[in-house]
C-alpha cells in the first residue's frame, strides 16, 4: 500500500504499532519471567516482574493518546480506521496481560518454595505455551497475517486443556496434604491468569483478522473463511 | 440491486433507513459517456440512484462527477462541445428522449450550485421565480403559500419572514445557501443534484446544510458532489467514487468508508492517492 500524501500520518500510524509491538514484547518477557520466578522460588524476580507492569501501564496510556490523536486529527478511514481501532483493543489487551504477570508475580512471593515440583512444572509449561501464542498472535499483528490468527485461535484449545488438567493435579495435591492448600491455591490462580492471557492472545489475533479483513469474527467464522480461500475463492 | 426492488416500491411507501438496498430506483443510468469535443470524460458509466435516499459522489478534481450529475438534468445540453450518449431512466422514462423538455425535466431534477447564486431579486421572488413561470401558483395567496412552504422546507422561514422583500443577496452565505434550496424545492422536485454544496460555506452553516439535507431526503431523492469525505460519510447513504471518468465503486455509504472493497478507493479515502 502506498504511503499517505501527509507522511505525517504514515509515520504515527507506525510508531502506534511499534509501540504496540514494544508493549507485546514486554509482556512476552513478562510471562516467562513470572513463571521462572514461580519455578525457581526466585522472589527477587518476582518483585522485579511487578515493577515492569508499570512500564506496560505507560505504554498504554502513551498509545491511548496516540489513538485520540489520530482519530481527531487525521480523521483515518478504512484500512486506516481499522489499524486504529484494532491497535485500541490491543493496547487494552497487552494492558490486562501485564497486570495478570503482575499478579501471578505477587502470589509468588506468598509461596513457601516446597510446593509440589509437579504442579511447579506445570505452571512453567503452561507458561511457555502461553508466551508462544502471544509471540505468535504479535507477529500476527506485525504481519497482518490472518492464517497465523487462526493458528493462535487454535492454540487456545491446548491452553484450556493445560489449565483444567493442572486444576484437576492441585485439587489431588490439596487433597493428600491440606497444608499445602494456602500455596496451591495461589497456583491454581496463577494458572488461571495464565488462561486468560490466553484469551487475550487470542483477542489480540481476532483485531488481527478485523484489521486485515474489516469482518468482525469469531474463531469459527476465521476457519470457515479461510477453508474457503483453500478451495481458491479468494475475495 | 437485488430483484424484489420493485415488489417493495409497489407494496410500501415508507421507507426503512435502516436498511440499504431496500429503496426504489429513482434515477437509473446506463452505460453513459461524455466527451467534451474528442476528450472522453464518462467512460461507461452505469448507476442506479435510489429514491429518498442521499447518494454523494466522490473523487478526485477531473473525475466526472460533476459532469456526471450534469447528466441528471442534462445541463450538459447547455455545453456545446458535450455530446452525452447512453441512457437516464427516470421513473422508467428515458430523460434523453426527444420528446422530453429539458426545461420541463429541470423543474423536476432541481440543482443547487458550489456558489450560492440567488437572483438579483429579493427572498420572495427568488422563491417565486420557479412556480411562476411552471404556472404552479393561481394566485398570490396560493405564491404566498409555496414561498412560505419552501422557506420552511429549507430551514430559512424563521430567519426571514419578516423581511422576504429584501434582497437575496442581502443573506449570508449559509442562508443564500439555503435559499437556493428553497428556490430548487419550490417547483417540487422529484431529484435534487447538489454540486458542492457547502464548499463555500463556514462549518456551522455547512452543518446546516446537512441538517436539511437529512430532513429532505425524506421527501426527495438527492444526488451530491462533495470533496469533502466526511460529509459523504456523515450525509449520504450510498456513496460512488470516480476517477479518471470512471465509476470504481458504488456501494453502501459504511462500507466505503470502513471496508471498501477496491484499492483505488482505499487509496483515496485514507489519502494515499499519488
Amino acid at each position: 500500500m502506498p504511503d499517505h500524501i501527509v507522511t505525517a500520518f504514515t509515520d504515527e500510524l507506525e510508531h502506534l504499532s511499534a509501540n504496540l509491538l514494544r508493549m507485546g514484547g514486554l509482556a512476552e518477557s513478562m510471562i516467562m519471567d513470572a513463571s521462572r520466578a514461580v519455578a525457581t522460588f526466585d522472589l527477587e524476580l518476582a518483585r522485579d516482574v511487578i515493577k515492569r507492569d508499570r512500564a506496560i501501564d505507560e505504554l498504554e496510556v502513551e498509545a491511548e493518546k496516540a489513538i485520540v490523536r489520530l482519530i481527531a486529527l487525521r480523521h483515518p478511514m478504512a484500512t486506516d480506521l481499522r489499524a486504529v481501532l484494532g491497535a485500541m483493543k490491543l493496547a487494552g489487551d497487552i494492558e490486562r496481560i501485564g497486570d495478570l504477570c503482575k499478579n501471578i508475580g505477587k502470589r509468588c512471593l506468598e509461596l513457601t518454595g516446597d510446593e509440589n515440583r509437579a504442579a511447579v512444572k506445570g505452571i512453567e509449561r503452561m507458561s511457555r505455551a502461553v508466551s508462544h501464542q502471544l509471540q505468535l498472535a504479535l507477529d500476527c499483528y506485525l504481519r497482518q497475517d490472518i492464517e497465523a490468527a487462526k493458528t493462535v485461535l487454535d492454540m487456545d484449545d491446548d491452553i484450556d486443556d493445560h489449565y483444567t488438567s493442572l486444576f484437576r493435579e492441585t485439587l489431588t495435591y490439596m487433597m493428600e496434604d491440606p497444608r499445602q492448600i494456602g500455596s496451591n491455591t495461589h497456583l491454581i490462580f496463577m494458572a488461571k491468569n495464565l488462561e486468560r492471557i490466553g484469551d487475550h492472545a487470542t483477542n489480540i489475533a481476532k483485531a488481527v483478522y478485523y484489521m486485515v479483513t474489516g469482518e468482525t469474527t469469531t474463531g469459527a467464522k476465521i476457519e470457515s473463511r479461510l477453508a474457503e480461500d483453500d478451495h481458491g475463492e479468494q475475495r | 440491486m437485488d430483484g424484489n426492488v420493485e415488489d417493495f416500491a409497489e407494496t410500501t411507501t415508507t421507507i426503512d433507513r435502516t436498511q440499504s438496498g431496500s429503496a426504489p430506483i429513482k434515477v437509473d443510468c446506463r452505460h453513459i459517456d461524455v466527451f467534451y469535443d474528442d476528450k472522453q470524460a464518462i467512460h461507461d458509466i452505469s448507476l442506479e440512484i435510489e429514491d429518498r435516499s442521499v447518494t454523494a459522489f466522490i473523487g478526485p478534481s477531473g473525475c466526472g462527477k460533476s459532469t456526471f450529475l450534469r447528466c441528471i438534468n442534462r445541463m450538459n445540453d447547455t455545453i456545446e462541445a458535450a455530446k452525452v450518449t447512453g441512457e437516464i431512466f427516470m421513473d422508467g422514462a428515458n430523460i434523453n428522449d426527444p420528446s422530453i423538455d429539458p426545461v420541463l425535466l429541470r423543474s423536476r431534477v432541481g440543482m443547487v450550485f458550489q456558489k450560492p447564486n440567488p437572483f438579483p431579486k429579493s427572498i420572495y421572488d427568488n422563491i417565486g421565480y420557479g412556480p411562476r413561470i411552471h404556472g404552479l401558483a393561481s394566485g398570490k395567496a396560493e405564491m404566498d403559500e409555496i414561498v412560505e412552504k419552501s422557506l420552511r422546507k429549507a430551514g430559512l422561514w424563521e430567519e426571514v419572514k419578516d423581511r422576504l422583500q429584501a434582497p437575496g443577496t442581502s443573506l449570508s452565505g449559509g442562508q443564500q445557501q439555503r435559499l437556493c434550496i428553497a428556490r430548487a424545492i419550490a417547483v417540487s422536485p422529484e431529484v435534487i443534484l447538489m454540486d458542492e454544496p457547502c464548499s463555500a460555506l463556514d462549518p456551522i452553516a455547512t452543518a446546516k446544510i446537512e441538517e436539511l439535507i437529512d430532513e429532505l431526503r425524506e421527501r426527495y431523492c438527492i444526488v451530491m458532489v462533495t470533496h469533502s469525505m466526511q460529509q459523504a460519510a456523515r450525509v449520504s447513504q450510498k456513496t460512488a467514487f470516480f476517477h479518471l471518468g470512471k465509476l470504481i465503486e458504488y456501494g453502501d455509504t459504511e462500507k466505503i468508508f470502513t471496508n471498501p472493497e477496491h484499492g483505488r478507493t482505499q487509496d483515496y479515502i485514507t489519502g494515499r492517492f499519488g
